[in-house]
C-alpha cells in the first residue's frame, strides 16, 4: 500500500506565492502543497486514504484484499465491543420471550430506506449481533419477503471498507474537532442567514428529517435543501403532474388486476414497492388446480427484465418505441382513430384492447421509471379509461416529504456552485461526484465551494472531495423512521451500537440547529411525541417500534383528476447515431451504493447470470450488425461534446430489442472499497441531465476483449446463445422445466407428464419413512426469478464469496442458484426459471459413493453433509446430477477479517477448505423447531419450519414441509397434477419436486 | 509349451532369438552386474537423472504448493471435479500392468521370453504404482487425512463407507503396492547377493549384502525361492486383472453418463496391458540401445511386446466400438447426448486424437513384421499409445463429467500450469526412481538370464 507520499523536492514559497497573486477567484486552499500544485502533491492527494483500494486493487486479489483489510480492522479495535445500541429497543414479539436466552436468536422490526423509501425488515439479533435480514410480515412492501439488496445490506453493516473516522482534509480528524469546526462555521452562517449554505440529500421520506431539515431552513432563511437521487422517480412524478397537474404517488394493486399491460416496467424488481407487487402478482397465478384462473401480463420492453420473462406476452422493442405504442394503445382504447405508425404485430393492438375492456376496473397499464413522462402519463390516462382507478391503483399524496424533481434539482445546486454562491454544502447519504450526469461536472464544481462536508457510509468518491468526511451511521446502528412505497411508516430502531461512531443525518443537523449532542434516538422520539400528543405515547412508541410500522400510517387514496395528456415528440432520447442506450440500475448493485458487497457482486443477474460486471447488452441480431460477441469491447459515443466515449464489453442477450443497448449503471467505482473498486465501467459518464434514461449513440468495435464471467452458459463464450439453446434443448429433452397453457392444462391435468417413462418394478421398500419426511415443492409458475433466496441462502448459511476468478473458473459457493433457460429463437425467448437447491434425493447418488461417509441420510430423508467428517475427495458432486454440491477448492471463508466475523450465523458451521457443502433444508431451523416441540411435548406445525430461502421468497413459489402430513402445505401441491421431480428416470426420488409452468396466452395473438 | 517358451531358433514364425548366440552363464553375469559394478557412470545417466530429478523437484514444489494453498490451484470445478489427478492416476496404474503381466502372467505361462525384461518392468510397475499411489492422496480436499479411508478403530468408531468404489479403490492398489514390491524384491535376491560377492567398496558390499538376506544360493535357498516366487506370481496374477477392475469401478458405480458402463473393467485391464507394454517399450529401447543389452533384449521380445500391444489395442478398440454402439442401441438420451459430445463438443479434438493414437497408429503399422522390427518405429509408436490412453482417461474422466444431466451446469475443465506441474513431475519421479534402479540394480534379472544361458547351452548340447 503506497499511503505515503513520494519524496518530493522542496516547497518554493515563492512560487507559491506567484500562484496566488495570480489565481482569478479567491481560492480555497488546503494546504501549501495544493497550492504548489506540484506532481509530489497531486501523488498524494490521490493516495490520500490510508488504504488506498487503487493501489492495491491491481496486485492483490480480492479475497487476499479482504484478508489484508483485517489487520486494519483489527486496528480499529471494533470486535470485540460490538453492542447493543444505548437506548431500549422493542423485539418483534410474535412469538418470542422479550428477552434474551443464550444461544437464541431475538428478531427487532426495522425498516430499510432504499432511496428514501422503506422496506420493513425483521432483523435476527444473536446476543446484541445483527446476522441474517427478513421482510416484517407486518409491513405492506414487505409481507415477510426481502429482496437481494435488502437482504445483503447486513454484510455492508460489517464491511471492514467502511469510513471509520472523522475525515478532515485527508487526515484523520476527529469529531470534537468537528464540532469546533461548526461552532464556528454556524456564526458565520447565522450571520449571513444561511445565504452560502446549501444540503444536499437524496430523496427524504423521513418525517423527522424533514421536520429537522425544515428547522434548520426556518433558522437560516436563505440556506436551501436540495434532494437528488441517481436512479430518481422523477419521470414517474412528471408523468402524473402530466396526467393529474399534481406530483402524486400510484399505488399498485395487482392482486386486484387480470390483465396487466407493462410498458417497458419491471415493476417486479424495480421501484419502491416491488416486492409487495412479486407477492400481489404470484398470488393471481398461483393455480391449485386445473380449473383455475390466472392473471394475464403483456410486456412491452427494450431490456429483457424479470418481469418481461414472467410475461404471457413479451414484445421486445426500443424504449424509444414505447411512447407510440403507448399513444396507438390509448387511442384505441379511446375509440379514437388516429393512425399511428407502431413497431408491433398488427394483431397486438387489437388484442390487447379487446383484453383490457373485458377486465374493466381489473387491469392495469404500468409504465417503467425510465420511459419518459408521457408514457407515464398516457398509462394513467389509460387506467382512468379502463376505471382502474380505486380497484387496481389508487393514487395518494406524494411519499416524498417535499417531492421535486431530482435532476432539475441538482442542476439548481450545480448552477450555484458554479456561479460561486455556496459556501458550505452538507452531502448527506449520497455520492454525487459519482452518480450524476457527467454534463454537470460536478465534481469540478463541488472544488468551488468552500467547505464540503459530506457524510457517507464510505471514504467514497465525493468524501474524498470534501474537506470534512463524518463516517456514517449504518441504518442497522442508528434510529430514524422512513416510509414505504404506500405512505406506510417505519420507526427505524437500531440493531447495534454504531461500530464505527458513525453519525446519522439526524445528529448532523442537530449541530446545525445549534442542538449538538442530540441523539438520533432523542431526536426521532421527540418528533413522534409531538406527533402524537393526547395519547398514550409510550404504548404508541413500544407498539411501532414492536410492530415495525405506525399503525395506519399508509397514505389515505387521493382523488385526483385526469387532464388529457398532449402528443409530443420529445421521448427522452437525445443525441445522434443509430444505437439506442438505455440506462437502467444494476439490479443488484443498484446505484452503485452496493459495490462493495460481495453478496450482491457474485450473485447473478437475472437471465444473463453475468457476476462481478456490469456489461453492454444487445440483441443477437445487434451484435452480428456490430461484428461483436461476447467480451468483445466496444466504444460508445454519445455524439455529446460534454461526453467523453465510454468503453465497454458487450454481453448478447436473446430477447433484447434490436438497435438498443443497455447499460447497468453502479459499476466503475473509483473508491468503492476492496471489493467493488475498478469493477466494470461507469455508464454515468454517458448520461447527462437531458438523457438520463434513454438516449442514442453510436457504438464501435475496438477490436479489445474484456473477460465477462457468468454462472450459466460459461461453458462456451462468444457463439451468439448459441450455447444456450443447446443448454435449452437438453433441458427440455431431459423433461428438466416443464411448461404449458393454462387451456391445456385444463383440458389434459397429465400434460406435465406426458413424455414421462414407466417407473419399473423397485426391489427396495421406499416408504419407510415414518414421522417428518421434509420435502420442498418450487412452483416454477410463480418464481420470478429475481435471486432473493441465494442471498437468504448466503446469510443464513454463511456461504463464502468466492472472487470473479473463482467463478470464472466455475466455483460459485450458492447452494441455491437460479438456472434459466430460454427456448425459442434468440429474437424474444420464452423464459424459464428454476431455483435448484439440494433433491434431498431419498436413493441419492451422492451418499453411497463417498469413501469416508461424510454425506448420510437422516431418518426424516435429509441427504446431510458432515463436515468434519469430509476428506474432499469430490466424488459426490461428480455423482450429484443436479450438480447442487459446492466445494471449497480453497480457504473460501473469510476467518481472519474481524469486522465480518460478527456476521456469521452461529448455528452454522464455517466451513474450511477441502470440504464439500451444499443445501442442507436449513437444518439449524428445523431443528431449532423441533426441539422447541419436543420440550412442548407437541406435534410440528405445519409452516413452522420455514427455511431461507422460502422465507424470503417475495413470490412464495417455494413451500417447505413434512411431506407425510397429507394436510401440509408441502404434501397439497406435490399432491398437484403439475407436480414433477427433476431427472426422476433415474430413480433418484428427489424431496424437492417442481410444479409445471404455465402460461395463460391470448388466442387472438399469434406467435 | 515350456518347450516352445525358450526356443532360440528362427523359423517357423519366430523373429529371432530370446537370448542372442554365444552367450555363457559367465558373459550374462559379467555384462548385466558391470553396468552396476564396475562400468563408469555415463554421462548420459547423469544427463537423464539431472532432467529427472529437476522435473521431480517440480512435482514436490507442485505438492508444497498444493497443500499450502489447496486443489484449487488446479483446473477442477463444478461439474468437473476431478481433472489431471485422476487421469494420470488411473494412467500410471495401468502402465503399472505390464510389469505384473510381464513377471507373474508370463512366469506362470511359462514364457521364458520374460527373463530378460522382467526385472525392469517390474520396477517400472513400482515406481508408476508410486507415481500413481500418489495422486488421489493429493487430490483430496484434506489430504492429511487420507487415513480416514483405512478401516482402523478409532475412539469415535467411525469406519469407512464400504460402498464407495473409492475405498475399494484404497484396497486394491495398496495390495498392489506390496506385492509389487514384494514380488520384485524377492526376484532381485539372489542377484543381490550375485552384487554382494562382486562388489569392490566395503560399503556397497555392506548394502547389498544387508539387501540379499544372507542368500547363498544352496539347494534349499533355491527351493524356498522358487517356491515363493511362484506363489508370489499366483497371487500376483489376478491382480494383473483385478486392480483395474477396480479402478474402473470408481466410474462405473457412478451414473455419470460415460462412466455408468458394464464394459469398463475388461476395456480398462486391457488398455492399462496396452499403455503398461507400451512403456515397457519405452524404456526397454532406449536401455538396450545405451548399455548394449540388444543380445538380452532382442528384436524378438520387441515384436512379442508389438503383438500384445495388438491384441490389447483391438480389445481397446472394441471397447471404444460398444461404448458408441451402447449409447445408441440403449435409446438412454444421456448417453447419446454424452457420445455426441464426446466426438462433436468442446472436447471432441482430444476424443479424435485419442482414436488415432490408440486405433488409427496401432492398427495401421503394427500388422506389419517389418515395423514391428523396427526399433525407431516401435519406439514412436510406443509413445504414441501412451498419449492415446493417456488422453483416453481425460476423455473419460473430462468429457463425461463436463456436460452430464443438468444443462445449467455444464462447465469446462481448463488444466492449469500446476495441474501440469503435478503431471510432469510424476513422470520426473518415474524417471529419478527408474534411473536410479538401473544405476544400482541389475535391470535384467542375472540368475534367470543365466538360467536361460544354460538352458539353451544345454538345449544345443
Amino acid at each position: 500500500m503506497n499511503s505515503k507520499p513520494k519524496p518530493g523536492k522542496p516547497l518554493d514559497l515563492v512560487q507559491i506565492q506567484t500562484k496566488l497573486e495570480q489565481s482569478p477567484e479567491k481560492r480555497v486552499w488546503r494546504g501549501l502543497q495544493e497550492l504548489a500544485q506540484t506532481p509530489e502533491y497531486r501523488d498524494f492527494a490521490e493516495c490520500e486514504f490510508p488504504h488506498d483500494p487503487r493501489a492495491d486493487s491491481q496486485g492483490v486479489s480480492r479475497r487476499n484484499a479482504l484478508k489484508l483489510m483485517g489487520a486494519s480492522a483489527a486496528l480499529a479495535g471494533l470486535t470485540a465491543c460490538t453492542k447493543m445500541p444505548t437506548e431500549k429497543i422493542v423485539p418483534y414479539a410474535q412469538q418470542q420471550p422479550e428477552d434474551f436466552i443464550p444461544g437464541k436468536p431475538l428478531f427487532y422490526a426495522t425498516a430499510m430506506p432504499l432511496a428514501g423509501y422503506a422496506t420493513g425488515l425483521l432483523v435476527e439479533s444473536h446476543m446484541g449481533r445483527p446476522t441474517k435480514i427478513e421482510g416484517n410480515p407486518s409491513h405492506p412492501a414487505s409481507l415477510g419477503s426481502a429482496n437481494a439488496i435488502t437482504q445483503a445490506s447486513v454484510l455492508t453493516l460489517y464491511d471492514p471498507d467502511r469510513a471509520q473516522v472523522v475525515v478532515y482534509n485527508g487526515r484523520i480528524g476527529d469529531w470534537s474537532r468537528f464540532l469546533t469546526f461548526m461552532d464556528t462555521t454556524r456564526a458565520e452562517i447565522l450571520a449571513t442567514k444561511g445565504a452560502g449554505l446549501r444540503i444536499l440529500t437524496g430523496m427524504v421520506t423521513s418525517p423527522s428529517l424533514a421536520d429537522q431539515i425544515h428547522t434548520v431552513l426556518a433558522m437560516y432563511p436563505q440556506a436551501k435543501w436540495y434532494q437528488y437521487e441517481p436512479l430518481n422517480r422523477d419521470n414517474v412524478r412528471e408523468g402524473a403532474k402530466l396526467a393529474f397537474g399534481e406530483y402524486v404517488n400510484p399505488v399498485y394493486h395487482l392482486d386486484q388486476a387480470e390483465v396487466i399491460v407493462s410498458l417497458d416496467a419491471d415493476f417486479l424488481t424495480a421501484g419502491p414497492g416491488a416486492v409487495r407487487y412479486s407477492r400481489d402478482f404470484a398470488d393471481k397465478r398461483r393455480v391449485s388446480s386445473p380449473d383455475s384462473k390466472m392473471n394475464r401480463l403483456y410486456v412491452v420492453e427494450s431490456t429483457p427484465t424479470v418481469t418481461g420473462a414472467m410475461a404471457d406476452h413479451r414484445l421486445p422493442m426500443c424504449a424509444r418505441d414505447v411512447y407510440s405504442f403507448a399513444l396507438a394503445l390509448s387511442n384505441a382504447l379511446a375509440g379514437t382513430t388516429v393512425p399511428i405508425q407502431v413497431k408491433a404485430p398488427t394483431d397486438w393492438i387489437p388484442a390487447l384492447v379487446r383484453d383490457l375492456t373485458n377486465h374493466r376496473g381489473a387491469s392495469l397499464v404500468v409504465a417503467g421509471e425510465q420511459q419518459p413522462p408521457y408514457v407515464h402519463a398516457l398509462a394513467h390516462g389509460m387506467n382512468a379509461v379502463l376505471g382502474n382507478v380505486g380497484r387496481t391503483v389508487h393514487y395518494t399524496d406524494p411519499v416524498e416529504a417535499n417531492p421535486v424533481n431530482a435532476v432539475e434539482s441538482l442542476k439548481a445546486l450545480v448552477g450555484e456552485m458554479r456561479a460561486g454562491q455556496v459556501e458550505t454544502l452538507l452531502i448527506m447519504g449520497v455520492n454525487p461526484v459519482y452518480n450524476t450526469p457527467a454534463d454537470l461536472n460536478f465534481r469540478d464544481n463541488l472544488l468551488k465551494v468552500r467547505t464540503r462536508i459530506h457524510l457517507g457510509l464510505y471514504e467514497d468518491e465525493t468524501a474524498v472531495q470534501c474537506n470534512w468526511h463524518i463516517p456514517e451511521a449504518h441504518y442497522l446502528e442508528s434510529w430514524g423512521d422512513a416510509q414505504a412505497y404506500d405512505g406506510t411508516t417505519t420507526i427505524l430502531q437500531p440493531l447495534i451500537a454504531p461500530l464505527y461512531n458513525g453519525k446519522s443525518a439526524h445528529e448532523i443537523l442537530a449541530i446545525l440547529a445549534g442542538n449538538a449532542g442530540a441523539t438520533s434516538h432523542d431526536i426521532v422520539r421527540a418528533y413522534w411525541q409531538g406527533q402524537k400528543k393526547g395519547q398514550d405515547f409510550e404504548q404508541f412508541w413500544q407498539t411501532s417500534l414492536n410492530d415495525g410500522v405506525v399503525a395506519d400510517s399508509a397514505l389515505p387514496p387521493k382523488t385526483v383528476k385526469f387532464v388529457s395528456v398532449p402528443a409530443t415528440s420529445d421521448l427522452g432520447t437525445t443525441g445522434g447515431g443509430k444505437m439506442e442506450i438505455v440506462f437502467r440500475p444494476d439490479p443488484f448493485v443498484g446505484d452503485g451504493s452496493f459495490s462493495n458487497n460481495g453478496w450482491l457482486q457474485e450473485l447473478p443477474k437475472p437471465l444473463t447470470k453475468l457476476t462481478w460486471d456490469n456489461a453492454a447488452l444487445i440483441s443477437p441480431l445487434s451484435a452480428r450488425e456490430l461484428g461483436v460477441t461476447n467480451g468483445d469491447v466496444v466504444k460508445i459515443n454519445v455524439n455529446d461534446a460534454r461526453v467523453a466515449p465510454v468503453e465497454a464489453p458487450i454481453w448478447i442477450t436473446p430477447g433484447h430489442a434490436d438497435d438498443s443497448m443497455t447499460l447497468h449503471l453502479g459499476y466503475g467505482r473509483r473508491r468503492a472499497g476492496h471489493v467493488g473498486t475498478g469493477l466494470g465501467f461507469n455508464a454515468y459518464l454517458l448520461t447527462t441531465t437531458d438523457g438520463l434514461c434513454i438516449r442514442r449513440a453510436t457504438v464501435e468495435k475496438t477490436g479489445k476483449t474484456y473477460e465477462l464471467v457468468a454462472t450459466q452458459h460459461h461453458h462456451i463464450m462468444g457463439k451468439e446463445g448459441e450455447d444456450r439453446e443447446e443448454e435449452t434443448v437438453a433441458a427440455l429433452q431431459r423433461n428438466l422445466i416443464r411448461a404449458a397453457t393454462i387451456d391445456e392444462y385444463s383440458k389434459d391435468p397429465e400434460t406435465f407428464h406426458e413424455r414421462e417413462e414407466e417407473q419399473g418394478p423397485s426391489l427396495y421398500n421406499w416408504n419407510s419413512y415414518r414421522g417428518n419426511a421434509w420435502g420442498m415443492a418450487i412452483d416454477m409458475n410463480s418464481c420470478i426469478g429475481c435471486g432473493a433466496c441465494m442471498v437468504a441462502c448466503q446469510s443464513e448459511n454463511n456461504i463464502a464469496v468466492v472472487g470473479k476468478e473463482q467463478v470464472r473458473r466455475g466455483r460459485e459457493m450458492h447452494w441455491i442458484r437460479v438456472d434459466s433457460y430460454f427456448e425459442g429463437g434468440l429474437e424474444n425467448p420464452a423464459v424459464y426459471n428454476q431455483p435448484v437447491p439440494c433433491m434431498h434425493c431419498e436413493n441419492a447418488p451422492c451418499e453411497y459413493v463417498c469413501p469416508v461417509g461424510a454425506t448420510v441420510h437422516s431418518p426424516e430423508g435429509l441427504n446431510e453433509m458432515v463436515y468434519n467428517r469430509c476428506v474432499g475427495t469430490r466424488y459426490c458432486s461428480n455423482n450429484c446430477p443436479y450438480k447442487v454440491r459446492r466445494f471449497n477448492f480453497e480457504l473460501w471463508s473469510d476467518w481472519t477479517t474481524e469486522s465480518l466475523k460478527p456476521l456469521r450465523n452461529p448455528d452454522v458451521t464455517v466451513r474450511s477448505r477441502g470440504v464439500m457443502e451444499k443445501c442442507t433444508y436449513c437444518i439449524q431451523r428445523i431443528n431449532r423447531v423441533k426441539i422447541a416441540a419436543e420440550k412442548e411435548d407437541r406435534e410440528i406445525q405445519d409452516g413452522e419450519i420455514v427455511p431461507a430461502c422460502q422465507q424470503t421468497c417475495p413470490a412464495q413459489a417455494i413451500v417447505f414441509g413434512n411431506i407425510n402430513d397429507p394436510n401440509s402445505r408441502v404434501a397439497k401441491l406435490k399432491a398437484q397434477t403439475r407436480n414433477y421431480s427433476l431427472l426422476a428416470d433415474l430413480n433418484t426420488k428427489p424431496r424437492t419436486t417442481y410444479l409445471g409452468k404455465l402460461r395463460n396466452p391470448n388466442p387472438e395473438i399469434k406467435e | 509349451m515350456g518347450a516352445d517358451g525358450i526356443q532360440n531358433t528362427p523359423g517357423m514364425g519366430d523373429s529371432g532369438p530370446v537370448l542372442a548366440p554365444g552367450h555363457t552363464i559367465a558373459t550374462v553375469t559379467d555384462k548385466i552386474s558391470s553396468i552396476v559394478l564396475t562400468q563408469k557412470t555415463r554421462w548420459g545417466w547423469w544427463f537423464g537423472l539431472a532432467i529427472s530429478f529437476t522435473f521431480f523437484m517440480v512435482l514436490n514444489m507442485a505438492i508444497g504448493a498444493l497443500l499450502l494453498v489447496g486443489v484449487g490451484l488446479w483446473g477442477i470445478n463444478i461439474p468437473i471435479a476431478w481433472g489431471f489427478a485422476i487421469v494420470n492416476f488411473v494412467w500410471w496404474i495401468g502402465i503399472g500392468h505390464a510389469g505384473t503381466l510381464i513377471s507373474a502372467f508370463l512366469l506362470l505361462m511359462r514364457q521364458a521370453w520374460r527373463q530378460s525384461i522382467n526385472r525392469f518392468a517390474e520396477a517400472m510397475t513400482l515406481f508408476a504404482v508410486s507415481c500413481a499411489g500418489l495422486f488421489p492422496l493429493l487430490h483430496l480436499g484434506r489430504p492429511w487425512l487420507f487415513f480416514w479411508l483405512l478401516p482402523y478403530p478409532d475412539t469415535m468408531g467411525t469406519w469407512p463407507q464400504f460402498r464407495s468404489p473409492l475405498v475399494w479403490d484404497v484396497f486394491a492398489v495398496s495390495t498392489y503396492a506390496t506385492i509389487s514390491l514384494l514380488f520384485w524384491f524377492v526376484g532381485l535376491i539372489p542377484d543381490l547377493a550375485t552384487l554382494r560377492d562382486r562388489a569392490k567398496g566395503w560399503l556397497s558390499r555392506r548394502i547389498y549384502g544387508f539387501l540379499a538376506m544372507g542368500w547363498r544360493g544352496s539347494a534349499m535357498h533355491w527351493h524356498r525361492y522358487e517356491m515363493a516366487y511362484l506363489l508370489l506370481a499366483g497371487l500376483a496374477t489376478p491382480l494383473v486383472v483385478s486392480v483395474h477392475t477396480v479402478v474402473s469401478f470408481d466410474f462405473t458405480v457412478g451414473i455419470v453418463p460415460g462412466w455408468h458402463s458394464t464394459i469398463f473393467p475388461p476395456y480398462f485391464v486391457a488398455g492399462a496391458i496396452y499403455s503398461g507394454f507400451a512403456m515397457v517399450l519405452t524404456l526397454a529401447i532406449p536401455l538396450r540401445k545405451f548399455y548394449g543389452l540388444e543380445d538380452f533384449v532382442t528384436i524378438r521380445h520387441l515384436d512379442n511386446m508389438a503383438k500384445i500391444l495388438l491384441a490389447t489395442g483391438l480389445i481397446v478398440a472394441y471397447g471404444y466400438m460398444m461404448e458408441t454402439f451402447m449409447a445408441f442401441y440403449s435409446g438412454n438420451a444421456y448417453d447419446r447426448y454424452m457420445i455426441m459430445n464426446r466426438m462433436t463438443g468442446p472436447y471432441a479434438v482430444v476424443y479424435w486424437i485419442l482414436i488415432g493414437c490408440n486405433i488409427v497408429v496401432p492398427m495401421c503399422t503394427l500388422w506389419f513384421a517389418k515395423i514391428r522390427r523396427n526399433v525407431a518405429a516401435l519406439f514412436v509408436i510406443s509413445l504414441v499409445i501412451q498419449t492415446g490412453m493417456w488422453l483416453e482417461r481425460f476423455v473419460i474422466v473430462v468429457t463425461s463429467l463436463h456436460r452430464d444431466f443438468m444443462p445449467s451446469s455444464w462447465g469446462m475443465y481448463y488444466p492449469t500450469i500446476w495441474d501440469w506441474a503435478a503431471f510432469l513431475g510424476s513422470m520426473g519421479l518415474f524417471l529419478t526412481l527408474f534411473l536410479l534402479f538401473i544405476r544400482y540394480l541389475p535391470m535384467i534379472s542375472i540368475f534367470e538370464m543365466r538360467g536361460l544361458a544354460h538352458e539353451l547351452e544345454e538345449k544345443q548340447g
